[in-house]
């Protein structure tokens, strides 16, 4: 008995160890987030304000196109030579540094490829000596036009030494120069972050990167001695008007670490977004764990209440555990979250070779630690403390204590809570608006918790037919019979793990349907042969020179070439996207376009197309105006000639080559070629290769490849997804390994009789393994049918947005399932190898 | 069987269903070191009904559980059939288990999920071998559980499940059934049903049975009676009525001189 009583406590500390850890996982991801974040702002902080050190006032232009990270890249504005001079004039300015800088400037390495990115931005900037911290590391600044300086960290990627010839892409197109000085940045940084940096002289800095001789982007003013910084820039703001922003460098340098936190916090949000759903599943996890040792106590609480416990001491002493569960959990895991952040935060600095700051606890993660651990285990404990209440105190006598209770109540529920989940998805995706986010969320939510509930219906059905499959071997069907045994259980489980397939399995579909629905409009629509185009990225738009076109039209085999340009451009008071065709008629055969009104002949000057989602946005038609302002150019006003059906390959307004001078990048960053009739392809496409030699950006592919390249984008979301959902899945696969090894424990009369009579050990293992597989293949279904859907309603909502069809992606389900049963294999493994240990006469001595 | 039994068996003219020879079982160590069988001999003759009885604590339990390989002997040999039982692995064990040996435990002896005509055909799914269908309707109506076939053991009486344990045992043909104290949790009337079963299969059938009991009245429907105290067999009864071995039992409540004699 006594051993009976130990053994049941040393289980029970198993369950707790388990479900504390599934709380100490997602509190870990909480409190992570906070620290890495908070860690890598103070490095920004710190960064740009040593950064802005020597400058006491810095003047910068109004954006030419201001849009919120969200959409895009802002457009910088910039200011002349004159405003410098008016600048220097005003009393107390001792010097005034002319700075030009632009993203864009992409350096071509020893190999003839560009020299990567991971997303930091290529600075292209003029020489204004060993100021701001620049540090001279090797050679001389430029002093010619054809002389240019790197930073280290540039220098390091592209192994280019001084002395070395170097071609350059900028806005225009590729230019030679000699390499004459590598810099870095005080306190021996190779750069201010991990930003590759080339410096011209100022003239040609000022034409490859602005494309505007005589133009800056910004002024840093030194204050002479005595002259306070926040006088000088009002004095300073009063001299220039409103056109410019004046700040003091302080205020600089913090607004410049804002905009990087801005994104951090996004990250941070978009991190405590999966966080939550590890929690969620963790929940689960705990509810489970308490229902399991309430129906394990339920003689002992009865024999409570019939010595005259309270039901409110009852409730109590369940809620104390799991208040001491997630206090523990809480603290170990905001321990853990500041070490993984720390962790995090060290790599993040060494990839981006920014100086770390360092590492701090903020407030904001100790709080959500806390109130996260604690919350979610208290709320999830509150079902079992309520039902353990209930227990009636004759059950201390009854040999049998918790007699299977209807399911119908909990259908019930199951199915309202479900539908009203579900009518909010419907709801949301039809209405706009902010509430949208917050009716997806929560009808997500609620059709997650809708379907667990309705899971232990499911189960039964499911549980057997799924056991079929397995039912040709003995252990396999004893398996089967004992995940249907404990139908609530298994579901729950179930459940669990539902909820990271389903969220997995929804965004693979969304994926997917949006792959296939744009290759469906490709496969009709895309008449182009060949797609010449580049791999965009934030603020670069990769270019060809546009002299190139008619030697491409003169390569034998290719019958026309249509090129396009583009840039970001304010229409009225809203960024939007503009595009120059060289022969719009040849786009829209190319592209199969659909005219909805006027034509789509080649628009003049003063004339603009526009697709029939922007024309109804705008309320513009045909005949109508509207003002666009290209960010080199000044706010024009064009007539609208022609409404075309917007595809996903073709959208926004779209102009004759007569604007293209008021884009950033006035080269041609797109081309769609059709051959000759009987042309030789390969012939053809490798004579265009060969003219595109000095544009390494620009790919020349068919159809089928420019689609590839394209859409695998949205497989790298999925992929990224997919590892953020991971921790979701291991808090799932310990709740059914906390499961099994329950099923053991109860069971283990059991097991020692099938032992006695003859079941191996092996066998033994396998019993145990099916009973997990079902499980497991069982949430999975679940998570795949639920996935399914929210994949569907979001098809649906996005039809709009050119998503025609629903593409279920059933090889990736079928992953799933595979990786269903290999889940569970594994989360059997210990449960398992500790049923085929079990000593049978103890087992059977077991009561 | 045309290799050669070992020497010890090849002198009989038949080889006994299971045999222990000076067999020791020692628990636990130092202080806390018990030893429960002290160099018992004992053989089972093959078709006969042998009833092992003693006082609580005596090692009847153990006895039995080292004869049916559920437990490691500390010396001595097991023989079930021609198979020495000590020494094999655990692979060695689940095999004779499936193959030569039946058991019928006091309670809890039927898997809850399986209705009573699965749990008796249990050991024959987990051996793999199909059951003899003529043997299986014999069994089932030794035991009388025809139309309660198809119910799960939470529906069944004590005193059926009891039968259905017994059914399960015999199925398989097994060389030797153990069964520790298979009426300890019945009633008389239910008890008289279970024990009538054992001693009609060992009559008509042939089939070897081993049974500890507490019950004189139980012990009496065997053919012999082995009684041990502190680990030893201390007398033997044939024929035995509940009378005789009331006696036994009680000649055995006096103090026995072993300690002083060893
Ligand atoms: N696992 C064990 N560890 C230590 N000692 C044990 C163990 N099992 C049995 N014993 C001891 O061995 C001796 C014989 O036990 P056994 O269970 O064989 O007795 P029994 O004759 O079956 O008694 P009962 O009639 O009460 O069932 C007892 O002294 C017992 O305490
Ligand atoms: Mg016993």
């Amino acid at each position: 008995m006594l051993r009976a009583t130990i053994k049941s406590l040393l289980a029970r500390k198993l369950r707790l160890v388990l479900s504390g850890l599934a709380v100490l996982l997602g509190v870990m991801f909480v409190s992570g987030s906070f620290v890495l974040t908070d860690a890598l702002g103070r490095s920004f902080d710190n960064m740009f304000s040593s950064a802005m050190a020597e400058t006491d006032v810095l003047v910068t232009a109004r954006p030419a196109i201001d849009v919120s990270e969200m959409e895009g890249e802002s457009v910088p504005g910039t200011l002349a030579a004159a405003d410098r001079d008016a600048v220097a004039a005003v009393p107390g300015v001792a010097e005034v540094v002319a700075d030009v800088q632009a993203d864009g400037a992409r350096v071509i390495g020893k190999d003839g490829k560009v020299v990567a990115s991971f997303g930091p931005p290529r600075f292209g900037a003029n020489w204004t000596g060993e100021t701001g911290g620049l540090e001279l590391r090797e050679g001389r600044g430029p002093a010619a036009a054809d002389e240019i300086a790197i930073n280290v960290t540039l220098a390091e990627l592209s192994k280019l030494k001084v002395g070395d010839r170097v071609g350059v892409l900028t806005t225009q197109p590729k230019k030679m120069f000699t390499l004459v000085g590598i810099f870095g940045y005080e306190g021996g940084l190779p750069g201010q972050g991990p930003v590759h940096e080339v410096r011209f002289t100022e003239a040609v800095a000022q034409e490859l990167m602005l494309g505007a001789p005589g133009a800056y982007t910004s002024l840093s003013v030194t204050a002479a001695p005595g002259t306070d910084p926040a006088a000088l820039r009002d004095a300073i703001q009063s001299r220039l008007g409103d056109r410019y922003t004046v700040q003091t460098g302080q205020e600089a340098g913090a607004a410049i670490a804002g905009e990087f936190k801005t994104i951090l916090s996004l990250f941070n949000n978009i991190l405590l977004g999966f966080a939550g759903v590890a929690l969620f599943v963790g929940t689960f996890l705990i509810l489970n764990t308490f229902s399991i040792i309430v129906a394990q106590r339920t003689r002992e609480l009865a024999l409570s209440r019939a010595l005259g416990a309270s039901r409110r001491q009852v409730i109590g002493s369940v809620m104390v555990e799991a208040l001491a569960i997630g206090l523990l959990a809480s603290v170990l895991g905001l321990a853990a979250g500041v070490g993984v952040g720390a962790l995090l935060a060290k790599f993040a600095a060494d990839f981006s070779s920014i100086v770390l700051a360092s590492i701090s606890v903020p407030l904001a993660a100790v709080i959500s630690a806390f109130a996260v651990g604690i919350g979610v285990t208290v709320i999830a404990a509150l079902l079992p403390a309520v039902r353990a209440s209930r227990v009636p105190p004759v059950a201390a006598l009854q040999e049998v204590a918790t007699p299977d209770r209807p399911l119908t109540r909990l259908t019930v529920s199951g199915a309202v809570i479900g539908a009203l989940g579900a009518g909010a998805i419907a709801f949301g995706l039809a209405t706009t608006g902010d509430a949208v986010m917050w009716l997806l969320l929560g009808g997500v939510l609620a059709t997650f918790i809708g379907v667990s509930l309705l899971s232990p219906v499911l189960a039964r059905p499911v549980v057997s037919v799924l056991g079929r499959l397995f039912s040709w071997s003995v252990p396999g069907r004893l398996g089967r019979l004992n995940s249907g045994r404990n139908p609530r259980r298994t579901a729950i489980t179930a459940a669990a793990l539902m909820v990271g397939v389903a969220l997995i399995t929804g965004v693979n579909t969304t994926i997917s349907s949006a792959d296939n629905s744009l290759r469906g409009d490709a496969e009709t629509g895309f008449q182009a042969d060949l797609i010449i185009s580049g791999q965009e990225s934030p603020g670069v738009l990769p270019t060809f020179d546009e002299a190139l076109l008619p030697r491409m039209r003169a390569v034998p085999g290719i019958g026309t070439v249509t090129a396009r340009y583009a840039d970001q451009a304010m229409v009225g008071e809203q960024p939007n996207w503009a595009a120059a065709f060289t022969d719009l008629p040849a786009v829209v055969r190319d592209l199969s376009v659909v005219t909805v009104a006027g034509t789509l002949d080649q628009p003049g000057p003063g004339e603009v197309v526009v697709d029939d989602q922007n024309a109804a946005e705008a309320g513009v038609a045909v005949g109508g105006t509207v003002t666009v302002k290209l960010p080199k150019g000044e706010p024009t006003t064009y007539r609208v000639s022609g409404v075309y059906q917007r595809t996903p390959f073709l959208g926004g307004y779209l102009f004759g080559t007569g604007v293209v001078p008021g884009m950033r990048f006035p080269q041609p960053s797109l081309a769609y070629v059709r051959l000759a009739d009987g042309a030789d392809a390969d012939a053809a496409r490798q004579g265009l290769e060969a003219l595109l030699v000095d544009s390494p950006e620009m790919l020349v592919e068919d159809k089928q490849q420019y689609l590839d390249r394209v859409l695998g984008e949205g497989a790298q979301l999925l992929l990224m997804i997919q590892i953020l959902l991971g921790l979701a899945i291991v808090i799932a696969v310990l709740g059914v390994i906390n499961t099994l090894a329950l099923s053991v424990l109860e069971r283990t009369r059991e097991l020692g009789l099938l032992r006695a009579i003859g079941l191996s050990r092996a066998a033994t293992m396998r019993m145990i393994t099916v009973e997990a597989v079902v499980i497991t293949v069982f949430g999975v279904l679940l998570g795949v049918a639920v996935g399914v859907g929210l994949g569907a309603a979001v098809v649906q909502g996005l039809a709009d947005e050119g998503l025609k069809t629903l593409t279920v992606p059933w090889n990736a389900i079928a992953l799933y399932l595979a990786a269903g049963v290999a889940l569970g294999v594994l989360a059997a493994a210990l449960p398992a190898i500790r049923a085929s240990r079990i000593n049978i006469l103890t087992a059977i001595a077991h009561d | 069987m045309t290799t050669a039994a070992p020497p010890l068996i090849r002198q009989r003219v038949e080889p006994a269903a299971a045999r222990a020879s000076q067999l020791w079982k020692v628990y636990g160590s130092g202080e806390a070191q018990v030893t429960a069988l002290r160099g018992v001999d004992v053989e089972l003759e093959r078709g006969r009904f042998t009833a092992i009885m003693g006082p609580s604590g005596s090692g009847k339990s153990t006895l039995m559980h080292c004869l049916a390989g559920l437990d490691a002997v500390s010396r001595g040999q097991v023989f079930v059939g021609d198979t020495e039982v000590t020494g094999l692995n655990d692979a060695g064990l689940t095999r004779l288990r499936r193959e030569k040996i039946g058991f019928i435990f006091q309670q809890f002896n039927l898997l809850p999920t399986l209705t009573a005509q699965e749990n008796i055909l249990l050991p024959l799914a987990i051996a793999g071998r199909k059951p003899d269908q003529q043997w299986f309707r014999t069994v089932i109506d030794t035991v009388g559980l025809g139309d309660r076939l198809g119910h799960r053991p939470s529906q069944l009486s004590g005193g059926q499940q009891q039968r259905v344990a017994c059914a399960r045992a015999l199925v398989s043909r097994p060389e030797v059934v153990f069964a520790d104290e298979p009426t300890g949790n019945l009633d008389s009337r239910s008890g008289a049903e279970v024990l009538g079963f054992l001693r009609r299969s060992v009559t008509e059938y042939g089939q070897t049975i081993v049974m500890v009991t507490h019950d004189a009245v139980a012990a009496s429907y065997a053919d012999r009676v082995v009684f041990l105290a502190d680990g030893q067999i201390v007398a033997e009864l044939t024929g035995p009525t509940p009378e005789r071995v009331l006696d036994t039992l009680k000649s055995l409540d006096r103090p026995a001189p072993l300690e002083t004699e060893l």
